[in-house]
């Protein structure tokens, strides 16, 4: 099967800054598919790639198929969410939607239909005559997001689209796009920086970091088998563990990774175990998150709430299932 | 500090106010009235009579309508000029990053802020080196030099506070780069074109300094009017002529200022 967006070892340079590095990446038609990764980590050029505002220094670009470089953004099936929307606000909503349809001439009263059928799509029917201006930032959200779908694009790409909502917004909105794509059926290339975002939402996350793709997998893959010590501490901060102590409890001398949830924090008296001090707690509403020490490494342990906690500065026993203990591929 | 507000301010104040605003505005009103007096070899104060007669005077003199009418062209075309190059300049300055973005941006600007006098010196010796006879097109060169800065002002500010993001969502929704220009771009500076292009126009048919180092016989209205100050002849013409001349260069002034009011300011109307 073809995929909807294949990179083969594409670069871009800017002057000395490779802000993407040989970057292979194969993205599957119909799936949501994450780019995550810190500012400056190359997924926004990534993302600029495949809409064609960026044209790669070397290696290629496919999209369905069709080799991309070269192609100018507008004769691209592929339409972009902007992050900050990018409305026109000299046009009404409705002419927004229906704006790339009026520049490739289709007709008014087909481009309004079509246009406020996308608007229902997005549940703000009625809004056409609305200026952007008029309009909440999460309503403008729908908008840009109307204003993508109504040219049914191959791929819809959506750069950290929900970063200027606020948190209770953002939480709906993360519903609504997954159930939208999974109606529509259309392939989703979403940029975050929230890694929470990319595992709830996304088919598929990559993590990126210096122009890099360090893993590319499945949310469950990545949150609970990080191939490099920067995916276990990006994606949902895990505990890094140094190949030394890796090496007591699984017989490799391998970097290894254990989440915080998988420690268990025992009184010191109650057994063997890592021996540890307990320097902060940290109350998180259902659970508790813990910072120790352990003979001067950093760990982090997460509890549920309810769960009898020593006093800060007391010595603990730390014990873990060493299943859960992770090897992960870097070199020690 | 500021004063309270509500609080009116001291008669002393509002009187000094007063004075200045009339110092400022009665020398324009002596010409209006100049424009109806009875007596026409000399400003004699108060007027002798009140006629209308020096309107059809004017209108009947041919060498009015010659100024006005090269004044009107001049200055159309000079704005015209000015429309095409200053947006050019100002998209390209304020939409890429290019090795020395910053001194073309000080270069374009600084005919404004030279004297006129010696952007005239400078034009003339560069027209006669170049042995280019003084027409009508070398007083359009000389003006466009500085009306393609009030363009470019207004339309670099405007384009300032114009989402970039904005032309990529036009280009990525399948609009190419005319269509973008047309759709996008344009309607988004068209008032601070409009805007820049009016006082452009005004800048340039009151024109005087430059004018007289880049014109060769031809006179344009203000230098018509120069001459006419000399003559002892049917001088309320002259002010006819500087009533029309305010009109003129008054409106669109006001017109850009209400089109802009909200944002931009008129840069560079202070030439």
């Amino acid at each position: 099967m073809t995929s909807a967006v294949s990179f083969q070892k594409v670069s871009r340079h800017f002057g000395s800054v490779r802000a993407v590095d040989a970057v292979d990446l194969d993205i599957v038609p119909g799936e949501f598919f994450a780019m995550l990764g810190p500012s400056g980590s190359g997924k926004t050029t990534c993302l600029r790639l495949i809409a064609g505002f960026e044209q790669p220094t070397s290696g290629s670009i496919s999209i369905f198929g069709e080799r991309a470089e070269g192609v100018p953004p507008y004769r691209r099936n592929v339409n972009t969410v902007f992050q900050d929307y990018a409305l026109f606000p000299h046009l009404n909503v409705l002419d927004n939607v229906a704006y790339g349809l009026m520049v490739k001439g289709v007709g008014k009263p087909e481009r309004h239909k079509a246009a406020e059928e996308a608007l229902s799509l997005v549940r703000l029917p009625g809004y056409g005559a609305r200026r952007p201006g008029q309009l909440s930032g999460g309503q403008r959200q729908r908008v840009a997001l109307a204003r993508a779908l109504v040219n049914q694009p191959k791929v819809l790409l959506l750069d950290e689209p929900l970063g200027a909502l606020d948190l209770k917004l953002r939480e709906n909105m993360q519903e609504e796009l997954k159930s939208l794509q999974k109606a529509l059926g259309i392939t989703f290339v979403f940029v975050t920086h929230d890694q929470g975002e990319a595992l709830s939402m996304a088919d598929r996350v990559a993590v990126f970091n210096d122009g890099k793709i360090m893993q590319i997998g499945t949310p469950e893959d990545i949150y609970q088998r990080p191939k490099t010590r920067f995916v276990a501490d990006f994606v949902g901060s895990s505990n890094v563990l140094p190949p030394d102590f890796v090496q007591l409890y699984s017989g490799q001398h391998r970097w290894g990774s254990l989440r915080p949830e998988s420690i268990r924090v025992g009184r010191a008296a109650s057994g063997e175990g890592v021996s540890a001090r307990l320097v902060s707690t940290n109350y998180l509403g259902a659970t508790t998150k813990l910072a120790l020490d352990a003979d001067g490494l950093r760990l982090h342990a997460i509890v549920p709430a309810g769960t009898a906690l020593p006093v800060e500065g007391e010595a603990v026993v730390l014990t873990f299932n060493r299943e859960h203990l992770h090897l992960m591929d870097e070199p020690a | 500090m500021r004063s309270d507000r509500g609080q009116s301010a001291p008669l002393s104040l509002k009187v000094a106010a007063a004075c200045g605003l009339l110092f400022l505005h009665l020398p324009l009103l002596l010409i209006f009235v100049y424009a109806f007096t009875t007596e026409e070899k000399s400003f004699v104060w108060p007027p002798p009579g009140l006629t209308t007669q020096w309107f059809a005077v004017t209108w009947n003199r041919p060498d009015v309508w010659q100024a006005l009418s090269l004044s009107v062209r001049v200055a159309a075309i000079s704005t015209a000029i000015a429309l095409i190059l200053g947006t050019l300049c100002s998209a390209a300055v304020s939409r890429t990053k290019f090795f020395g973005r910053e001194t073309i941006s000080l270069l374009v600007i600084l005919p404004i802020a030279l004297p006129g006098i010696i952007t005239g010196i400078a034009l003339r010796s560069a027209f006669s080196l170049a042995d280019i006879p003084f027409s009508f097109w070398t007083i359009v060169l000389g003006h466009a030099t500085f009306c393609v800065v009030v363009v470019y002002n207004n339309a670099v500010a405007r384009f300032r506070r114009t989402s970039g993001s904005m032309i990529e969502a036009s280009m990525d929704l399948g609009a190419d780069g005319f269509q973008t220009f047309r759709h996008v771009v344009l309607p988004n500076i068209a008032t601070a074109l409009l805007a820049g292009g009016m006082l452009a126009f005004a800048l340039s048919f009151d024109e005087v300094i430059v004018t007289t180092f880049t014109a060769g016989q031809q006179q344009t209205l203000p230098i018509w009017m120069l001459e006419e100050l000399i003559r002892p002849r049917q001088r309320p013409v002259t002010n006819v002529v500087a009533m029309v001349v305010v009109l003129v260069t008054l409106l669109p002034i006001l017109a850009a200022y209400y089109l802009t009011r909200d944002g931009d300011q008129i840069a560079g109307s202070g030439k």
